[in-house]
């Protein structure tokens, strides 16, 4: 490589260098897409007549926000989200508990395991949680020697069926996507840390799990997302919950539908607050797995604006 | 097991780090191991050379107890592999005995197989924290030098996706030797790389073998077994075909079999 002693002055020659990257941009007739502008109308005027159906509808729309932080609506949402949270950790526990079971190689571990998620993935939640309710048919009293001892009847509160219930099937779930998930580590890791001398618990935790967790966190999202809403369901076995709540209010407040709508709302925001913290987990999970990360949607914005105070390209 | 092979390695100088005697592998039906012996010696660069499929890479993996043998005796540094003797019986080792003694043994493969969530450096670093307990001050500081050794110190805090496949096969060699092995298993460390990397690994080997470690180099690499190596196998279907000095078996081939490969691979 020659170097000109030219260079060491920079600005002498920099124009020099910047005249011939700065090709003649193309400039054509765009296609216009006439089908585009269609669909967009028609999309627009049945939106607009849906809204429009709503608002001529003969609903007290101003219920809403009247009751919207009313105390035992604020007291459900709560609940909800207790229920939510806790069900959600039983599965989770359970399914990867459930998951190491299925893929270990004791016949009677993975075949106990498949047993298990066959069952509560085979029976629907609704029908589980009225047997978990109803089980003091079968058990009268539960009996823990000397720790603990009572009727089943008061043992097993609404709190405790509902969370069972929704664990339990939860987990079932929970199972086959973080199977999902172990399987998809390459075998080479294994390998690798056994190499190391990494025991097999270690070589779990560290190696195996943390690249799992690529494959196994959206499906999981979409399950916590799924099991806020099916919380809905134990209003059957008398828990006290958002849409219990909501619906107690309506038969009192004369305005049942509008409180539906009360509701509906209120999982719509949390299932939207939820949404926004997958994404961060999976963007935290995704290290190393491609030369960038992707931006938040912060920075996203953020770019975004700055772009759009600079003019653009300065061509033409 | 052999009734032959019953006499341990008495003191004659100095003991072979591995030693193969009628070791047989199978996978199912496939035979893939046909009674394999041989020896190798302390501060030795051995070099095993064999088409694909001969059973070059599982005879390694025998060796850190990745595959189970299924008849024969292999000891590493006068140590049964995977067995405790005790009397004329064996005893299968638990397999945190079984990691205890790996620790000892480096391994690189020939796809790399580093930590994908984990930087160069925290992938040095796994093992000396996780696996012996150091403290991470002392385990980043040799990370470090061990990196610096490959040449990769400015490469510490990239992932592997962010590098190389040359270079992350260095880093894959760094953190082997993170665990201080007394000897290192290298499967076709060069196998997966593009031509023009290849120098860089192989130059990194070539500085271990000098600093006497005992490595053994499953590779197609001829010029790196002539110049390096201190003894060569040739493998087949299996069995050991040829071996003595590379130069010997690499100029001047015995078995028909031994030429025909060569002449393809030369």
């Amino acid at each position: 490589m020659s170097v000109d002693i030219n260079k060491s002055d920079g600005p002498a020659d920099a124009p020099r260098d910047a005249a011939p990257a700065a090709p003649q941009a193309i400039k054509a007739v765009p296609v216009r897409h006439y089908g585009r502008y269609v669909s967009a109308a028609v999309a627009i005027g049945l939106l607009a007549a849906i809204v429009y159906a709503f608002a001529q509808g003969k609903i007290n729309w101003a219920a809403v926000p009247a009751y919207f932080f009313d105390d035992r609506i604020l007291r459900g949402v709560g609940q909800t989200m207790l229920l939510t949270v806790i069900s959600m950790l039983i599965g989770v526990v359970g399914g990867v508990l459930l998951a190491v079971m299925r893929l270990s190689k004791n016949p009677v571990t993975s075949s106990v395991a498949w047993f298990y998620i066959w069952f509560f993935r085979g029976t629907p939640v609704l029908v589980q949680l009225m047997v978990w309710f109803n089980l003091g048919l079968v058990f009268e009293y539960i009996n823990l020697g000397p720790i603990y001892k009572d009727y089943w009847s008061s043992f097993m509160t609404p709190f405790l069926t509902a969370l069972l219930g929704l664990g339990l099937n939860e987990a079932a779930y929970m199972a086959e996507i973080c199977r999902a998930g172990l399987l998809s580590v390459d075998e080479g890791q294994t390998e690798a840390s056994h190499a190391l001398g990494m025991s097999h618990a270690k070589t779990l935790r560290r190696v195996v799990i943390p690249q799992a967790m690529r494959v196994i966190v959206p499906p999981t999202g979409n399950e916590v997302i799924n099991m806020l809403k099916t919380t809905s369901l134990v209003a059957t076995v008398q828990f006290y919950e958002l849409l219990r709540y909501a619906q107690d209010i309506g038969q009192t407040s004369g305005s049942p539908v509008e409180m539906l709508f009360l509701a509906a709302a209120w999982y719509l925001l949390l299932t939207s607050v939820l949404s926004v913290g997958q994404y961060y987990l999976e963007r935290y999970y995704a290290r190393g797995s491609s030369r960038s990360l992707p931006q938040t949607p912060l920075q996203r914005v953020r770019a975004n604006l700055l772009s759009l105070g600079r003019p653009k390209g300065g061509m033409a | 097991m052999t009734t032959t092979s019953m006499t341990t390695p008495a003191a004659t100088g100095s003991r072979p780090m591995v030693k193969a005697e009628g070791v047989h592998k199978s996978f199912g039906t496939a035979h893939i191991l046909k009674g394999i012996d041989l020896e190798v010696a302390p501060r030795e660069v051995f070099c095993l050379i064999g088409p694909s499929g001969s059973g070059k890479s599982t005879f390694l993996r025998c060796i850190n107890h990745l595959e189970k043998i299924n008849a024969g005796r292999l000891s590493v540094d006068g140590e049964l592999v995977g067995y405790r003797q005790r009397g004329d019986k064996l005893y299968e080792l638990k397999d945190s005995e079984v990691a205890r003694k790996r620790r000892d043994i480096g391994m690189v493969f020939q796809r790399f197989n580093l930590f994908p969530h984990m930087t160069a450096l925290e992938n040095v670093m796994e093992a000396p924290v996780q696996v012996r307990g150091e403290a991470k001050a002392s385990a980043r500081a040799r990370a470090e030098r061990l990196l610096d050794r490959v040449g990769l110190a400015d490469r510490a805090g990239n992932y592997p996706s962010q590098l190389s496949g040359g270079q992350q096969q260095r880093v894959a060699i760094a953190r082997a030797l993170a665990m201080e092995p007394k000897l290192m298993l290298f499967d076709e460390p060069t196998s997966a790389l593009d031509p023009e990397l290849v120098g860089d690994v192989l130059d990194v080997m070539r500085g271990l073998a000098e600093d006497g470690m005992t490595m053994i180099v499953v590779t197609h690499e001829m010029g790196f077994a002539r110049e390096v190596g201190d003894a060569l196998v040739f493998m087949d279907d299996g069995v050991v075909v040829e071996s003595g000095h590379p130069r010997d078996v690499l100029t001047n081939p015995q078995h028909e079999r031994t030429k025909s490969f060569l002449s393809k691979v030369l």
